[in-house]
């Protein structure tokens, strides 16, 4: 295995793209968590004095305010914090999730793989967002732990996909055959063999998953149903600008653009992993 | 072939009802009831308003009576709107955003297909590069970042075309259409591009180029049904992408489609119009993927017999 890995992670440094993205990944994380303590304001502080007055750096709100006066610099960046926060959670509960279903289905085989397998096959039959959406319903709006907890829930699916692909293709393979042969239990097999050779996929996809879930948060506040002011999430930013894009265009500019950045940076860095981990296509 | 649809499409009622009894009991399940919001409705009217909705039965009794309606096309009444039921608020939406819908479809295929080919033929050549790019871009971008800015730049500085809105014409459409099929285009270019890659390398077409075939009648006669078999796997997907994506198109652009009240729905907590529309979109999304998957086996005998 350390060949592998030490194989990839060279890769991965020459790979001049995924490191920019890695950096510019590193810059937004350290001023989304930084930046709201070391500026002057606080998300919801209203600046009556300011209202609704455009970006400008010599003056006391860099990146401009909203109507209400509120720091459009330190609500992007809160709204990063959020965005980032509930992207990372739902990743984890996604990759956990996921593997722990998709090793089962796979090394499992036979009926019980049919059945787990054909649960999966109905929450996908459903596009996840409505899934969200009904969730959201039930909890109400802006309860972030229900948003927490429905995205996570619907984010495994996939990844369950993909080890279960990789798990059935692992199992007849010699060594699993000797493991197996020389008594180890299937919960073994499955930890100390069948999980540590799907890895390479589940980080690629995981790398993935990350901006998708920024998008799906970003997009139920953009519909409403995500964060509730006065707290903001990129997307409810987006929204509130996209309303005001006439009078105030920066109000869209300035979150949609970090999240742009933030996406785009969290793709190129997936594709990088996924060149490093799979290098079949030189 | 037949026995092989024949089986998938047995499939389909099974998962269907799966969805219906899941998203019924999870609407039941649900904390408060959905007329706790109106203040100060004594207890009398609140039982009468629960009864005239069948709110007060047995959970089973409520679920047959469900279950029936939706074998009549009923979806019950809508909780908030009032004097409108859920099927009527369907039948008002669904002809907007199924075309909204196909119209994206017919120019994601339209424009992707060949998109692709193009890169895939001039590999590694400035179009590729250019291509890829632009599809990674593309891919990146969500709809509800891409519409405003659409509507931005047409609508309010060039004043091309209509902001938001909705008649029947064209102008209406574009926009709209455009934000909703550019993730779509970037995908099936990526997928066809992939996919004609692969094929080029094999040694069918190795022999069809030996046997003195022009390019022309490589691509077109041995290379190109293989190659399209990733978009064709796709389609379920992509439809199932195209109708979660009417959502932000419609709420960006104004658009009384049904991803309109889905999101109303949800908002007002109209447990039934949600769960109308979770169902409608469900029993949607599993004829496409149904579909898709019926095609693929048809364009690909090995998918029959896995």
């Amino acid at each position: 295995m350390p060949g592998l890995w030490s194989a990839a992670l060279q890769r991965l440094r020459g790979d001049r793209r995924a490191l920019g993205a890695l950096a510019l990944l590193a810059l937004i994380v350290v001023a989304a968590v930084c930046g709201p303590l070391l500026s002057p304001y606080s998300f919801d502080h209203l600046d009556w004095q300011h209202i609704a007055v455009p970006p400008q750096l010599a003056a006391a709100h860099w990146l401009g305010t909203d109507r209400l006066g509120r720091d459009l610099l330190v609500r992007t960046l809160s709204g990063v914090r959020i965005s980032l926060a509930i992207g990372l959670t739902a990743t984890l509960v996604s990759v956990v999730v996921g593997i722990a279903w998709g090793a089962t289905s796979g090394y499992a085989g036979g009926r019980t793989d049919g059945f787990m397998m054909r649960a999966v096959d109905v929450l996908n039959a459903l596009p996840y967002l409505f899934i969200v959406i009904a969730l959201t319903t039930l909890f109400g709006r802006g309860n972030l732990i229900a948003l927490f907890a429905a995205i996570g829930a619907v984010g495994w699916i996939t990844m369950a996909r993909i080890v279960r692909g990789q798990a059935l293709a692992l199992k007849h393979r010699d060594f699993i055959e000797a493991a197996r042969a020389s008594g180890g239990a299937p919960a073994h097999i499955l930890t100390r063999h069948v999980i540590p050779n799907v890895l390479g996929p589940v980080i690629v996809y995981a790398a993935l998953t990350v901006p998708q879930m920024i998008v799906f948060e970003s997009f139920l506040s953009f519909l409403g149903l995500g964060v509730q002011e006065p707290l903001a999430s990129l997307g409810s930013l987006i929204r509130d600008g996209a309303q005001e894009m006439e009078a105030a265009p920066w109000l869209l500019a300035v979150p949609a653009g970090v999240l742009l950045l933030l996406l785009l940076s969290f793709n190129l860095l997936g594709d990088g992993l996924h060149d490093a981990l799979d290098p079949r296509e030189p | 072939m037949i026995r092989y649809a024949v089986r998938r499409c047995a499939a389909l009622p099974v998962t269907l009802l799966a969805i219906i009894t899941l998203s019924f009991f999870l609407m039941r399940l649900a904390p408060g009831g959905p007329f706790d919001a109106e203040q100060g409705t004594p207890p009398e009217i609140k039982a009468n308003l629960q009864a005239a909705y069948g709110l007060d039965q047995p959970l089973p009794l409520q679920y047959a009576r469900y279950l029936r309606g939706l074998l009549h096309g009923e979806f019950g009444p809508s909780f908030k709107l009032r004097d409108v039921s859920v099927a009527e608020l369907i039948a008002r939406g669904f002809p907007i955003s199924a075309t909204l819908g196909l119209a994206a479809l017919c120019a994601a295929l339209l424009i992707g297909v060949p998109l692709g080919l193009g890169a895939a033929l001039g590999r590694d050549g400035w179009a590729d590069h250019a291509a890829t790019a632009l599809s990674t871009f593309a891919l990146a971008v969500p709809g509800f970042v891409v519409g405003p800015f659409l509507a931005l730049a047409f609508g309010v500085h060039l004043h091309w075309l209509p902001v938001a809105g909705w008649q029947p014409d064209v102008r209406h459409l574009l926009l709209p259409v455009a934000t909703l099929a550019l993730p779509a285009i970037a995908h099936i270019a990526r997928l066809t591009r992939g996919g004609l890659l692969e094929v080029l390398r094999t040694d069918y077409v190795r022999t069809a180029r030996a046997k003195g075939l022009s390019e022309a009648e490589v691509i077109l006669r041995h290379a190109l049904r293989p190659a399209l078999l990733p978009v064709v796997s796709f389609l379920g997907p992509a439809i199932a992408a195209l109708v979660t994506g009417s959502l932000v198109v419609e709420t960006v652009f104004g658009l009384p489609g049904t991803g309109r009240y889905l999101v109303e729905g949800a908002i007002n907590r109209d447990y039934t119009l949600v769960m109308g529309m979770v169902i409608v979109y469900g029993a949607l999304t599993l004829c496409a993927n149904l579909g898709a998957d019926l095609l693929y086996g048809w364009l690909d005998p090995r998918m029959r017999h896995a």
